[in-house]
């Protein structure tokens, strides 16, 4: 009987064989895929060793972790609560986390290669330090009064964006977006709550999540007469040159005619585009963009940024949140010829031309700037876990040159005239120079309108603070002069605390 | 059988008789290689302590010492009363039941709450059970020794045996699911918060009948054949015995609801009878009978469901566990992420997340060590397990009895086969079922079951390596098999 005994040893050994070579397919060749994989809980609990770094502005930590009992060790909480929802996003235990929590991920986990020396440390010494901290640029005072004045609306409308950025550094001061949400919940331990809670906010039609200052594309309305008014500033028209405007004008091929917002307004068969500007005369911009063509029009809304998709907001230079793309839409016929009437609507900012609040913001900023677009950032620097080293601090750089500062010095004195004689008086702020352009959108035939605001304050020396858009999303009437007193509320609190401190 | 055949490492010692080594008990080896056992037992808690705690506390050594106790114990009893058992049985069997019992207190510091930690009582939790159990294994398994001096002793009881064993494996299927199903396998008898895997038993029962049995009948189903391709097929009366346990098998599979206890039995089964007959063709027969009966059983799952559903599903989550990740996939997903998160080296004792995997005390507890030693330790735990097989294997060649060679072969066999079925299930090697893995998992039934086969082996390896008679004394060698008769009508006339 020893043969066959003999065999049953080879058999044995073939089959521990089988199991050797199938433990080194599972556990070296496919170890890395099993590692990381999206079911694996230990990639979480992982996570959870290490104390998540701080987001913080002006002094005050927005996001924290705090140590709990659990087999996580840390909750992440966010003291900031929803105003800042939408700016710092939430850091869930299941799922993927949003905006800067997860653009700034790496130095926040402490995974960063900027940390390397940390680890390296903390494989000496055992330690686990925590991760890195984030400083953003934003000024928690303009937050929170672009927050509170944005909800507290007088329209009682409860979709709109509010957007501030300092336009000589593109420092972003506010990013607020109305219905915010508390993330809170979202970075729940319990998953069966953050995920309850997650259902929630996704299912509300009101959509809480989305963050409407950089992802909500609307109709900008008057407020893009501004980019009409630089392009005609550039083509031999001057701020006293006489437009023709009139009370109602109807594009050729057009059964649609184009008035004003009241008959009061340019009713007289020529104006000054200054006037034009100030008053928002329609049918004077309606015929000047004719007057221009689509491809100029288009080319200089480019030149401000529209059409940008990858726009991003965050850490100068690289990741951050993205922004949508601003459009202009069609102004052709089908065979490329100009379409009249498409362009005349699109001249005062309607048809297909779609603008994102931070687009408006960005526009105010070149023109208080001196013609210069400062890129926008969010991300002021990047603190090592002892909070002494310092990496990355934001070095502003200009993104674009929209126009001369020429055309920049004529259309701030037109916007200024906008707030100090024209639509946007509720913007006024004593001792400061303010600028803005006011603009009402027509969104759905049966809806009401949207309320724009774009706008910038100087101090007394015209050296830019900051730059503002609000938008009240179906506002109805009188939404742009409440986005004007918003946007003046925005503004006056830049100017007592100005951020990125 | 021909001396070419010698397994025994040094010719030069080697008389008549393959593998025996004269007057060589080895038992100092024995007790130097248990002491390294242990030792590294105890420096595995050390380690344990030091991730799991941060430091290590002054009783860490208590577990280790009170394993090294009983197995020094063990060590003693086989030096009196079977000096000439395989030196390398013990320590090799000691290691991996001092690992397992390791792993399970690392299982409870993972589950007690931080502040209670330190002071985990030597017997408190799994892992202070698996100790206990170990104890009593270990005494069950001295006791066999002592009582049982001569392997041949318990064919005397083959018949009891073999109908307790009968009984012990359908018991479970017969007894109504809330008494005996656990995870969806009908193996266990619950009596209140205590429950048995008769099973376990089972196997060691039957196979003493197996051995006996065959012994018996080994001439007429090795010699009656009809030839057919080539290969000696056995009559169709003589395939009886064999169809009946094929049938009782498949019974397990369908009613126990566990494909790896069918396959257990049926390997075993098919493996004695290979052994005792020398005939590949019994082999054929098994192989396809039993992949047969299991192909069968999946398409039947698949279109009439009933008895046959569970084995349908186990065999579709072996063949896509990430299909339903969280649902009928979660227990294999889970193992498999715990294995590759193990990767080459392991997050060290103590270092890993064990508490993540669903039955990591029992079944899983492969892959939750794995994930703590990574592939190199897991590859040495192999080896360890293929040593015993090995060694047991060793034992059956050595001896010189037909009944202690199928009775040790069957055993040593039946080991590598579970740990075959258990590991290859976790890691998707074959469909998953719930065995125990020998000597880790928590549980009395599977430590007590094969302590015994530890000791039957022991018992049998101390048969073959005692000098018989003096240094070289002559010994009737067995004559090799008996030419074939083709087509005997009927009994066979022993030459």
């Amino acid at each position: 009987m020893n043969a066959p005994l003999r065999r049953v040893g080879v058999v044995v050994i073939v089959l521990f064989g089988l199991l050797f070579a199938n433990l080194n397919w599972i556990q070296a060749y496919k170890a890395d895929e099993y590692r990381t994989s999206d079911y694996n809980g230990r990639v979480q609990v992982a996570k959870y060793d290490r104390k998540r770094g701080n987001i913080e502005a002006g002094g005050t930590a927005l996001a924290v972790s705090k140590e709990t009992d659990g087999e996580l060790k840390y909750l992440r909480t966010y003291p900031g609560g929803a105003k800042y929802a939408h700016v710092l996003g939430y850091e869930p235990v299941n799922g993927s986390a949003t905006a800067l929590e997860r653009a700034e991920n790496d130095f926040l986990a402490g995974t960063s290669d900027q940390l390397i020396v940390n680890r390296l440390r903390d494989m000496v010494t055992g330690d686990t330090t925590a991760g890195g901290n984030v400083l953003l640029t934003l000024s928690k005072r303009a937050q929170d009064t672009a927050y509170d004045e944005l909800r507290d609306n007088n329209r009682g409308v409860a979709k709109g964006a509010a957007v501030a950025i300092d336009p000589a550094t593109g420092a972003v001061q506010a990013l607020v977006s109305i219905p915010s949400f508390d993330p809170n919940p979202l970075s729940s331990h319990n998953t069966n709550e953050a995920t309850a809670a997650y259902n929630r906010l996704e299912q509300d039609a009101e959509r809480p999540l989305r963050n409407r200052a950089l992802d909500e594309v609307l109709p900008p309305g008057s407020t893009f007469k501004i980019v009409v008014a630089a392009a005609a500033l550039e083509n031999g028209v001057t701020k006293e040159t006489e437009i023709p405007a009139g009370a109602s004008y109807t594009p050729p091929t057009s059964s649609e005619p184009i008035g004003n917002a009241a008959p009061s307004i340019c009713p007289e068969s020529k104006v000054t585009l200054m006037n034009a500007v100030t008053e928002s005369c329609n049918t004077g911009f309606a015929k000047l963009g004719g007057e221009l063509g689509p491809d100029v029009i288009k080319e200089k809304a480019r030149q401000f940024g529209f059409e940008q998709e990858d726009l991003t907001v965050g850490r100068l230079g690289e990741g951050g949140l993205s922004v949508a793309a601003s459009r202009t839409g069609s102004m052709e016929n089908p065979d490329g010829s100009p379409d009249p009437a498409a362009l005349a609507q699109s001249s005062i900012g309607q048809r297909d031309v779609r603008m994102t609040p931070l687009q408006g913001a960005m526009i105010a900023a070149a023109v208080a700037n001196g013609g210069s677009q400062m890129r926008p950032y969010l991300v002021r620097q990047l603190l090592a876990p002892d909070r002494t080293t310092v990496y990355d601090t934001a070095n502003p750089r200009e993104l674009r040159r929209p126009v001369s500062g020429q055309v920049a010095a004529d259309l701030r004195d037109m916007m200024v005239s906008v707030v100090e004689n024209g639509t946007g008086r509720n913007a006024r702020i004593n001792g400061y120079t303010v600028g803005g352009k006011t603009g009402t959108a027509q969104s759905a035939p049966t809806r009401p309108d949207h309320g724009w605001f774009i706008g910038f304050a100087l101090d007394s020396d015209g050296k830019p603070i900051s730059a503002v858009c609000v938008v009240l999303e179906e506002a109805g009437d009188g939404g742009s002069a409440e986005a004007a007193r918003i946007a003046g509320q925005i503004m006056r609190a830049a100017i007592a605390d100005p951020g990125g401190r | 059988m021909t001396i070419a055949a010698t397994p025994a490492p040094s010719p030069a010692t080697a008389g008549e008789r393959p593998g025996v080594r004269m007057a060589r008990s080895r038992r100092n080896a024995e007790l130097s290689l248990l002491l390294l056992a242990m030792a590294l037992v105890a420096a595995y808690g050390a380690m344990v302590e030091a991730k799991v705690l941060d430091t290590i506390t002054p009783g860490f050594w208590v577990p280790a010492a009170a394993l090294t106790a009983v197995f020094l114990g063990v060590h003693l009893v086989i030096r009196f009363l079977a000096p000439f058992a395989d030196p390398a049985l013990l320590p090799a069997v000691a290691l991996l039941n001092g690992l397992g019992v390791g792993f399970l207190r690392r299982l409870d510091l993972a589950k007690a709450a931080p502040e209670e930690r330190a002071d985990l009582a030597i017997f408190a939790g799994t892992g202070g059970r698996q100790l206990a159990w170990t104890l009593m294994s270990v005494i069950l398994a001295a006791g066999l020794l002592t009582l049982m001096r001569d392997h041949r002793s318990i064919s005397r009881y083959a018949y009891t045996l073999g109908l307790a064993g009968i009984v012990l494996v359908m018991l479970p299927a017969v007894l109504p699911a809330s008494i005996s199903e656990i995870n969806g396998a009908k193996l266990w008898v619950r009596i209140g918060s205590f429950s048995i895997q008769p099973g376990e038993f089972a196997k060691l029962a039957l196979l003493v009948f197996f051995a006996y049995y065959l012994v018996r009948k080994r001439e007429v189903l090795s010699l009656a054949s009809h030839r057919f391709l080539g290969i000696d097929f056995p009559r169709g009366r003589d395939l009886g015995p064999v169809l009946v346990v094929w049938a009782i098998s498949l019974l397990v599979l369908v009613f126990e609801k566990d494909l790896g206890t069918s396959l257990l039995y049926f390997g075993m089964f098919v493996a004695t009878v290979y052994i005792a007959t020398e005939r590949v063709s019994w082999l054929l027969i098994g192989l396809i009978l039993f992949f047969g009966g299991a192909y069968l059983a999946y398409v039947l799952g698949e279109t009439v469901g009933g008895p046959f559903a569970n084995f349908y599903l186990r065999a579709q989550i072996w063949l896509d566990p990430f299909a339903e990740p969280y649902d009928d996939g979660y227990q294999l997903v889970q193992g498999l992420l715990a294995l590759g998160s193990g990767g080459l080296f392991g997050a060290g004792p103590g270092g890993g997340q064990p508490l993540l995997l669903p039955e990591v005390q029992n079944d899983f507890i492969f892959a939750g060590i794995g994930e703590e030693i990574g592939l190199f330790g897991l590859s040495a735990l192999l080896v360890i397990y293929l040593l015993i097989v090995e060694r047991g294997l060793r034992a059956a060649l050595a001896v010189r009895d037909s009944f202690g060679k199928l009775l040790a072969g069957g055993l040593a066999f039946t080991l590598a086969l579970q740990v075959f079925v258990i590991v290859g299930g976790i890691s998707k090697l074959i469909p998953l079922t719930g065995q125990t893995t020998p000597f880790l998992s928590a549980g009395g039934s599977s430590l007590m079951a094969n302590w015994l086969l530890v000791a039957v082996l022991l018992r049998v390896s101390d048969a073959g390596r005692r000098p018989v008679g003096g240094s070289g004394g002559t010994v009737t060698r067995p004559s090799g098999p008996p030419e074939q008769l083709h087509g005997a009508p009927t009994e066979v006339i022993k030459p």
